[in-house]
């Protein structure tokens, strides 16, 4: 049976003028995530985009499963290509839904008939049609309100379309169309959140890591290049930038005041990432804060660390929950991977008791008693390039 | 030269298996726990061990865990279920074609934690009848268990039919299905088949002895048999024996291309078995042919004790397997579970072919076991 993947559009249906640079964008991203699986014809219309396997040992579910992960669509399903013929349609539509009703008690038939040469209408296909699946299929019973399967018959001026429910997908807007950030990723949970929630306002994103061996560790640098992978699929592939840090950390701990070592430290990593950023032209920062979530994090240390900014910084889980992040982390699979225990440079030379309200000007008086200047220059010149690429 | 047609009790390691092993033994024999770069190596090189395992089962990397063999992973599966799923639900359905690995451990639960077990018996060419499978697991069944290809016989069971019936009506109801000789000789979806846990041994896929693995569904929690440094996320703790995972790893990735072509030979291999057998009177195929796996053939030879004809075969080099392991006048359950004469199970005899087995070989077993009746049966009048 002829089979392709039917994307639904979301938001870019709704973009005018502006849409077809959308679809192209979304095709894109798709072409890219889909292409290794197999060669892939691509067709738009109706504000429905059509992706057509041209061989036929191409692993759909496998195909299905990526493309809910790529932003700029509402909605996505597996569908079976069949001619506008009723009792084709019924006889293919019942072979068809056969693993779905398999695992289902309920169903029910949904029918779009925008070809009105079909001779039939939507609500008589509607109930033929489900008249015949339950004669297929005696263990379903049909429930219209809450069904478990919904088998949905689209008429359509091409072909007719048969599919067992639609499948949320990652909605958003497609990656690219909204310019570029780096994102400042540290290996905890909310970092990859803060990624998934920009790249899912079509934002293309590279990560930066600082890595301060030997007090961190070999892993903890593999871990974030983990974290990155696990976003690919979100993201598509991402530049991560490694930040020699060790210097200015042993630099900072031997010459400011304890209490001031998270914020300057975080003064100084905002510096660098924008540093890197305007080399590459990349127009914003991002970061996983939550506000007062932890000493650094509080209204009073973000201020303090914004005001070396030059550039916006973006903190899309700023108003969120602990718990509220984690449940996104474990929808994209990077939880199990942040709550590795390695040292990473945020840990290391923690002070005791952090200031949790620093006033700007205190601060910056604490790191002006050390010009930091070269060593800035040099960890940005000491920085590594490596492309996390989608597997 | 020998010929060696016993693949289904295990098979001859491949090249590239030893290559990882021996590589992992004497090069990268950090502990991958380590921090350090030997540790790192180490970790690396099980990493792509279980991304092989995981394209082979089509299922994320996440739900492969290592253990040192089916049988380990078969009683982490049954017990580990019955003590996170069964404090309340003392019932568990199973096939009576088990392999030993699971029977047992099901056997322990009946006898000593008060489970109630039902194991379903096969119909005469040795299937499960799915609906009398699924008949049997109700809302106080923490467990079904159903192998995909019979150890003895060959056959393959409708284990998805099984399981996706008793997870559409029972979503709650652990699903367990022992696939180790089914793994790399036929297609495996873990999502098709429905199945929670899912086992499979390295030495049967020309990988070496000691190693194995087990796909869990994301959300099914399985409780560990061995505690301790917590390794393989708490459900199997030890230093994991990398040079085995990594040699299982490099077995998979090395034939997983070939897996295909590989059945279709076994089939052809099997149909000409298949063809001299018949033409010999006093064999009686057990396996359906319709139905099994073409790499396993089980039948009986009139009158000759299978013990009797593998000693035979044994001088002429060629190596089988009585096909009922009849260990003091047991019977094997299966072929008995089967409904098959006492006597054609007491002659049994399990051909089990390899990627490698040739025609040629055929033709020496079939002429053997000729000569053998002549001269056995002879011998017993």
């Amino acid at each position: 049976m002829k089979e392709l993947i039917i994307f639904k559009e979301g938001e870019i249906a709704l973009k005018g003028l502006n849409k077809r640079s959308f679809e192209d964008a979304f095709i894109r991203n798709l072409k890219h995530r889909l292409s290794p699986l197999g060669k892939f014809g691509y067709e738009r219309a109706q504000s429905t985009i059509y992706a057509i396997p041209m061989s036929e040992d191409i692993d759909l579910d496998e195909a299905v499963e990526r493309g809910a992960k790529v932003f700029g669509a509402a909605a996505l399903c597996k569908a079976a290509v069949v001619e506008k013929d009723f009792e084709e349609i019924s006889r293919k539509a019942i072979e068809y839904i056969k693993e779905t009703a398999e695992i289902s008690r309920t169903f029910k038939v949904e029918a779009k008939r925008s070809d009105k040469k079909f001779p039939m209408k939507s609500p008589e296909i509607c109930m033929e049609l489900g008249g015949r699946i339950l004669e297929a299929y005696p263990h379903l019973t049909v429930d219209v309100k809450n069904p478990q399967m919904v088998v949905t018959v689209e008429i359509r001026d091409t072909a007719a379309y048969i599919h067992a429910g639609n499948l949320k997908a990652a909605g958003g807007i497609p990656v690219g169309t909204s310019g570029s950030a780096l994102l400042l990723l540290s290996g905890g949970i909310d970092s990859p959140v803060a990624a998934y929630m920009m790249a899912k306002r079509g934002v293309k994103l590279s990560a930066v890591h600082y890595v301060s061996p030997p007090y961190t560790s070999e892993r903890a640098r593999m871990k974030v290049e983990r974290l990155c992978e696990k976003l690919t699929p979100y993201c598509g592939d991402i530049a991560f930038y490694c930040v020699p840090f060790t210097k200015i950390q042993e630099t900072l701990r031997d010459n400011c005041p304890e209490e001031f070592f998270t914020i300057i430290m975080r003064r100084l990593m905002l510096e660098i990432a924008q540093r890197i950023a305007e080399e590459k032209e990349i127009q914003a920062l991002v970061t996983g804060e939550s506000v007062g979530q932890v000493a650094s994090q509080t209204m009073g240390a973000i201020v303090c660390t914004d005001a070396v900014c030059r550039m916006p910084v973006f903190r899309p889980v700023i108003g969120m929950d602990k718990t509220e992040i984690v449940e996104i982390a474990r929808k994209i699979d990077t939880f199990d991977i942040s709550i590795e225990p390695y040292e990473d440079c945020c840990t290391v030379f923690t002070p005791k008791h952090p200031k949790t309200r620093p006033v700007p000007a205190e601060v910056e008086k604490a790191q002006n008693s050390f010009d930091f200047e070269p060593l800035i220059a040099e960890a940005v010149r000491d920085t590594e390039l490596k492309v996390v690429k989608l597997e | 030269m020998a010929v060696y047609l016993d693949n289904a009790a295990t098979t001859r390691p491949c090249e590239p298996a030893v290559s990882a092993v021996f590589q992992n033994m004497v090069e990268d024999y950090g502990n991958p726990s380590s921090l350090h770069g030997m540790g790192i190596t180490a970790e690396k090189n099980m990493t792509e061990a279980r991304k092989a395992i995981a394209a082979a089962l089509v299922c994320d990397p996440q739900c492969v865990t290592f253990t040192s063999g089916a049988t380990e992973a078969n009683n982490t599966a049954v017990f580990g279920a019955a003590k996170n799923y069964g404090k309340r639900k003392k019932k568990i359905v199973v096939s009576a074609l088990e392999h030993p690995s699971v029977a047992e451990p099901v056997k322990y639960l009946e006898e000593n934690d008060g489970f109630e077990v039902i194991r379903v018996k096969p119909s005469r060419g040795g299937i499960i009848d799915p609906d009398e499978f699924i008949a049997a697991v109700d809302e106080n069944t923490c467990l079904a268990s159903c192998m995909l290809v019979n150890n003895e016989t060959g056959a393959v069971q409708p284990v998805r039919k099984i399981f996706s019936a008793v997870k559409r009506e029972f979503p709650e109801c652990v699903t367990h299905c022992d696939a180790v000789q089914a793994f790399m000789k036929m297609p495996i979806k873990s999502a098709e088949l429905f199945a929670d846990v899912m086992v499979v041994s390295g030495h049967k896929v020309h990988a070496v002895k000691g190693v194995g693995a087990m796909y869990i569904r994301k959300g099914i929690r399985i409780a560990p048999l061995l505690l301790g440094g917590g390794q393989e996320k708490g459900l199997r703790s030890g230093t994991e024996s990398v040079p085995l995972i990594a040699g299982f790893g490099a077995a998979v990735r090395a034939l997983m291309p070939t897996m295909k072509v590989a059945h279709e030979n076994a089939e052809q291999i099997r149909e000409y078995l298949l063809k001299k057998l018949s033409k010999l009177d006093f064999v009686t195929v057990n396996s359906d042919s319709e139905s099994c796996s073409p790499f396993i053939t089980n039948f009986s030879v009139q009158g000759i004790r299978s013990e009797t004809m593998l000693h035979y075969l044994e001088e002429n080099e060629i190596y089988v397997s009585s096909g009922s392991a009849c260990s003091k006048g047991a019977h094997s359950s299966v072929l008995t579970a089967m409904g098959i004469s006492d006597d054609l199970a007491d002659s049994a005899i399990r051909v089990s072919l390899s990627r490698t087995t040739t025609m040629g070989e055929i033709d020496l077993l079939v002429n053997a076991l000729q000569n053998g009746y002549m001269s056995l049966a002879k011998k017993k009048k």
